[in-house]
């Protein structure tokens, strides 16, 4: 084996380390992946409703609705998000658990899946307020005052004018805080949830290829935000049509 | 793919605390309201309730341990916000203006840091390369050596790092946002390339950046935690010291959310005093 192509195999001993069977760790990768995928997608989708939700009362709510939702969003952006992780994941599960034992029945245990998901999706939801309510402001005043003008109920406005008409304000930050998302999954390796990150960890650990595995973990969160933005700018294209482009807009 | 990442345009830069207010003068701030004293007598009720009802008793044993935390946080916090701008500039200018030969790997930095987690590069420096360096024994011999064994120099490069890749993003439409005829005045008035950099451009710029900068250095802070997970002994990892030690969940993390609390309304105060320092109109 001392001959000239000692080093072609090593390299091929280490990237067999990848492949998607069992000797290889691979597998691992792709099911870490898809988890992280899942909580992701749930997460945004989750802080949107809330985003939704903020937005309208920060907007159009009493005072106290006002108050109440801008001491949400100030406390979450300005506290780390691995703390909020841990304090409503702790403080989440001991809660639901204490009830139901109050309420005379088992304890039950939290899946890893939602409490990452409602945890991350508390506070996607913080930042979508924002980039919500400063969307609903740029539409023209004047498309709100012609749905009052015309009789709309609130509910019929937002779903025809609202949401629609704001849409290409909105897309630019939507897109930002998917891609926090995706990254922001990483932070629950460290309670213990068994996402990308983690899965690479462990791999890393057991085979001492710290190198490859981080890499090839990366490669893939690369690839989920190079994907994601050609799909936002397909997206932005169609939401923003019949309205003069980002280049235009801005000359 | 290079074409891909120029064309799309991701970010309407996300101000996690706006400096501007909100001009708007019905959301103008009236802390007479009665609902706000409410509000208020409520949040005093809490903490005071805080206080009384939940375990405060190992406050004073980790005292010390909580301002070696605090001080590290700080400092970490510091020094990576000033390395990392201090790239972002060569960053920014290159991908604003540069030739494509640096403005390809600039660009392509900025895609790669922003694009990955920043756990995934802290752990791939620190585990990745710490593991390669025993490996050579004239790097084992150095006299860097007793710095590379401990975890603190992995974390300030792995956040500065961090730091540079986003701020370079944003330096990057502060340099092409300052308008062509300032630049212009300069070349006509004869300033060489540097001095129009160092009078006209780069301040200019900073300026436009300066809102931002504030929102990435909340940003920044917040990401601090995470060398926690590198063994190095930061604020949070006070509090996680606390509950392994008495089994006290909510009272570290409590104390803790709040502590990142003041530190987030220092660092707003400081760049809006900053920001009234420079005078506003520029063209």
């Amino acid at each position: 084996m001392a001959d000239g192509s000692i080093i072609p195999e090593a390299v091929w001993q280490t990237l067999a380390l990848l492949s998607p069977s069992p000797p290889g760790w691979g597998g691992n990768l792709l099911r870490g992946l898809l988890h992280s995928l899942q909580i992701a997608l749930g997460a945004f989708g989750m802080g949107l409703i809330i985003g939704t939700l903020g937005a309208y009362g920060k907007l159009y709510g009493s005072p106290l609705v006002r108050d109440l939702a801008g001491i949400y969003t100030t406390i979450v952006r300005a506290v780390p998000e691995l703390v909020l992780i841990l304090l409503l994941y702790y403080a989440g599960t001991d809660l639901i658990n204490r009830t139901l034992e109050m309420a005379g029945y088992q304890r039950i245990d939290v899946s890893g899946l939602v409490a990452g998901i409602v945890v991350l999706g508390f506070v996607q939801g913080a930042y979508a307020t924002e980039v919500l309510r400063g969307a609903i402001k740029a539409i023209p005043f004047g498309e709100i005052e012609a749905a009052r003008a015309y009789g709309m109920s609130p509910t019929l406005m937002m779903r025809r004018i609202t949401l629609p008409s704001m849409l290409p304000y909105a897309l630019p930050g939507l897109a930002n805080l998917w891609l926090i998302a995706t990254k922001d999954t990483a932070l629950l390796a460290v309670v213990g949830f068994s996402e990308l990150t983690l899965e690479t960890r462990q791999a890393a650990g057991t085979t001492k290829a710290y190198f490859l595995f981080f890499i090839a973990a990366g490669a893939l969160y690369l690839l989920i935000t190079l994907f994601s933005n050609v799909l936002v700018a397909r997206i932005e294209k169609w939401a923003r049509r019949g309205m003069p482009s980002i280049r235009e807009a801005r000359s | 793919m290079s074409k891909l990442i120029a064309d799309t345009e991701i970010e309407i830069p996300l101000e996690t605390f706006p400096i501007h207010k909100d001009t708007d003068p019905a959301q103008r701030n009236e802390w007479k309201q009665p609902h706000r004293i409410i509000l208020i007598l409520i949040g005093l009720a809490l903490v005071g309730s805080a206080i009384f009802f939940l375990r405060w008793d190992w406050l004073p044993n980790y005292g010390d341990l909580i301002l070696q935390g605090l001080w590290r946080t700080i400092w970490i916090l510091c020094v990576t916000v000033f390395l990392g701008f201090l790239l972002a500039v060569p960053l920014g200018l290159a991908q604003a203006a540069g030739p494509a030969i640096l403005a390809i790997p600039a660009r392509w930095f900025c895609t790669i840091i922003r694009g990955t987690p920043l756990l995934l590069q802290l752990w791939l420096l620190y585990y990745g390369l710490g593991s390669l360096f025993p490996q050579y024994p004239w790097i084992r011999g150095s006299e860097l050596w007793p710095y590379l064994r401990q975890a603190w120099p992995y974390a300030v490069l792995a956040l500065t790092l961090s730091y540079a890749g986003y701020e370079g993003e944003v330096m990057r439409g502060a340099f092409a946002g300052v308008p062509k005829g300032q630049l212009e005045a300069a070349r006509a008035f004869g300033m060489r390339r540097f001095t129009i950099l160092r009078r006209i451009w780069l301040p200019q710029a900073i300026h436009r950046a300066l809102p931002t900068l504030a929102g990435e250095a909340v940003l920044q802070l917040k990401s601090t935690p995470l060398v926690a997970t590198i063994t190095v002994v930061d604020l949070y990892s006070v509090a996680s010291r606390v509950r392994q030690d008495t089994f006290i969940t909510y009272e570290p993390l409590l104390l803790l959310a709040a502590g990142y609390l003041v530190i987030t309304g220092i660092i707003v105060f400081l760049f809006r005093r900053l920001e009234r320092l420079v005078p506003s109109r520029l063209g």
